[in-house]
């Protein structure tokens, strides 16, 4: 009798697991779905060729938006990058210390800061003395976000390339640095470069860090020190909007997006997972 | 030959310091920048602060209670019905499903991850409260007032952006129970199986304890995504600054209410009231990250 029950309880969890599952990752298809589908639908050539039309007029684009985030993005991509690389570089490279540890906990805590909070930073630190919303501060807000994430799995990378390397340098007698750069990095550049792309594909769709920096704009501007227009900031905009127009370029502009950034992902994962698959 | 000091190694060394101590450096400037602006404020309303449900820009009166309310209910709501669904789908990709599948829906749960917080928010205007606002409008019409669910039916409010949090935020908390259920020896769970027991009772007595502190930690750190959580959750929770009585009621949380109202706020102890706001969310999500990881990491060791 006891073994009855046993096997009920195991079949009514097993069902009950299978639907929950299914259940989670229904969201999935929705979301892309919905946004693939209602995108698709009003995607035009138009789309990435023009600048928003005003209200009421059918037609325009986004194209100061795209143009917009790419400005923003290299922003964040000059100072995140190399920051980012180096500090990667450090962690992998030096023995376990006091200074070490600090960085680590600075990292993550960093990692953890809600993206509206990096937003208030940027407004403090580059809005306030440049009296301006500028597409640089939208560039530095980014940054921010960026940093963590590039030192963390740039790290993670270099960790993996085998010590006999780095010993088989230091033995030759080359010196460090050309042992750093040339050698660990160097073997580890394709899962570095991933690493980079994803950062870059999480920060494409922030938008919290702009609303207070970057501010939007209507207008094509490739001004560093003026406000600029952004993609994921279009979006909201325009989906927070009264006008049909605009709900439907902001299904076009989030089509772009997702797109892009999934398209990013799914790419730089299946490079990471194939060079962990040859190394392991 | 005598050691020179502007060699390649110094001058490597150097760099690789000065990007470390950019990395720190950036952490208290971002603490002293938001204690510093919002210094009027707190010198202003003290601790009072946190416990004053008024929030009146035109009087000049400030208080956090209604967000620190509407924080904290949008994200426990969603982290508690989070946690069977994280463990079953956990579960279901490490043991119930064929390994190719497992691996695909693995996959699947990463890209959730990856979509942009304002598509969400976009997804959750159009298609998610138009049937939030139907469900609504069906138990006002047929169930008596029960209390919490009750309420003018908006669509807009507290229950969509509990939903949209959840389905925003179980990505995070599968990503670390699956890796937590990894590590779970395979010898322990052919064990349970020698001794005749069912894969429920395998689950139950061996999967589940081994994965306590992982599972507990993977959900604080998915709470702590859901406390900062901004785009969506302001599209969906429809920007009141009362305090919120029901599960329907418009809202707002801190991340939310900052938004907001930060482009628009005149006069200082407005914006260093919201900036306030931020280093209160800030040290929230520090504290709930902090406790999250410490419990992740008791279990890698």
């Amino acid at each position: 009798m006891k073994m009855n029950l046993q096997k009920i309880s195991d079949r009514i969890a097993t069902a009950a697991i299978y639907i929950m599952a299914l259940v989670t990752v229904l969201p999935l298809f929705l979301v892309v779905g919905y946004i693939v589908f209602y995108g698709f639908k009003h995607l035009s050539f138009e789309l990435i060729t023009r600048n928003p039309a005003p209200v009421g007029e059918e037609g325009g684009g986004v194209l100061n938006g795209i143009v917009g985030s790419g400005i923003i993005l290299m922003i964040s991509m000059a100072i995140g990058i190399p920051i980012g690389l180096l500090g990667g570089l450090y962690l992998a490279d030096s023995p376990d210390g006091k200074w070490k540890h600090i960085i680590r906990l600075s990292v993550e805590i960093l990692q953890g800061i809600p993206s509206i909070v990096i937003g208030i930073i940027g407004y403090i630190l580059i809005v306030l003395p440049m009296h301006r919303f500028s597409a640089v501060a939208g560039g530095v807000a980014l940054s921010m976000i960026m940093l963590p994430i590039i030192v963390v799995s740039t790290e993670e990378v270099l960790r993996m390339v085998p010590v006999e390397l780095r010993e088989a340098g230091i033995a030759l007698g080359m010196p460090r640095w050309r042992v750093n750069l040339f050698v660990v990095l160097r073997t580890g550049l394709g899962g570095v470069i991933s690493g980079i792309l994803l950062s870059l594909s999480r920060v494409a769709g922030e938008t919290a860090p702009l609303l207070f920096t970057a501010l939007g704009s209507q207008f094509f501007s490739f001004k560093l020190d003026r406000p600029i227009a952004a993609l994921p900031l279009q979006i909201f905009n325009y989906s927070i909007s009264p006008y049909p127009e605009w709900h439907s370029l902001g299904f076009a502009a989030s089509f772009l997006l997702l797109i892009g950034i999934l398209a990013i992902n799914i790419i730089t994962r299946t490079v990471i997972e194939r060079m962990n698959y040859k190394n392991g | 030959m005598k050691p020179r000091l502007l060699s390649g190694d110094n001058i490597f060394r150097l760099a690789l310091f000065l990007s470390t101590l950019c990395i720190v450096g950036l952490l208290f400037l971002i603490f002293i920048l938001l204690l510093f602006h919002s210094w009027p404020s707190i010198r202003n309303f003290g601790l009072s602060f946190i416990w004053t449900g008024e929030w009146d820009p035109v009087n000049d009166k400030f208080g956090a209670l209604p967000f620190i309310a509407g924080t904290l209910i949008t994200s426990f709501g969603a982290i508690i019905i989070l946690i069977p669904f994280s463990l079953a789908t956990s579960l279901f990709i490490r043991e119930y499903s064929p390994t190719a599948l497992g691996k695909i829906i693995s996959h699947m749960v990463d890209l959730l991850a990856a979509i942009p917080s304002v598509i969400y928010g976009m997804w959750g205007i159009f298609f998610l409260v138009p049937i939030v606002r139907k469900l609504e409008l069906v138990i006002v019409m047929n169930l008596p007032a029960i209390p919490l669910v009750t309420g003018p039916p908006y669509g807009v409010g507290l229950l969509s952006s509990i939903v949209i949090l959840l389905i925003m935020t179980i990505p995070y908390s599968i990503s670390i129970t699956r890796d937590v259920m990894e590590q779970v020896p395979t010898d322990l769970k052919e064990g349970a199986f020698a001794l005749g027991s069912t894969k429920w009772t395998m689950v139950r007595k061996i999967i589940i304890p081994y994965c306590k502190n992982g599972i507990i930690g993977g959900t604080t750190l998915a709470l702590g995504r859901a406390l900062g959580e901004t785009m969506a959750v302001t599209m969906v929770i429809g920007n009141s600054t009362n305090i919120p009585k029901t599960l329907f009621d418009p809202a707002n949380t801190i991340a939310s209410i900052i938004a907001n109202e930060f482009n628009e706020a005149g006069g200082t102890l407005y914006v260093s009231s919201l900036i306030q706001l931020g280093l209160l969310l800030f040290l929230i999500s520090l504290g709930i990250n902090t406790i999250g990881r410490i419990i992740v990491h008791k279990t890698r060791i």
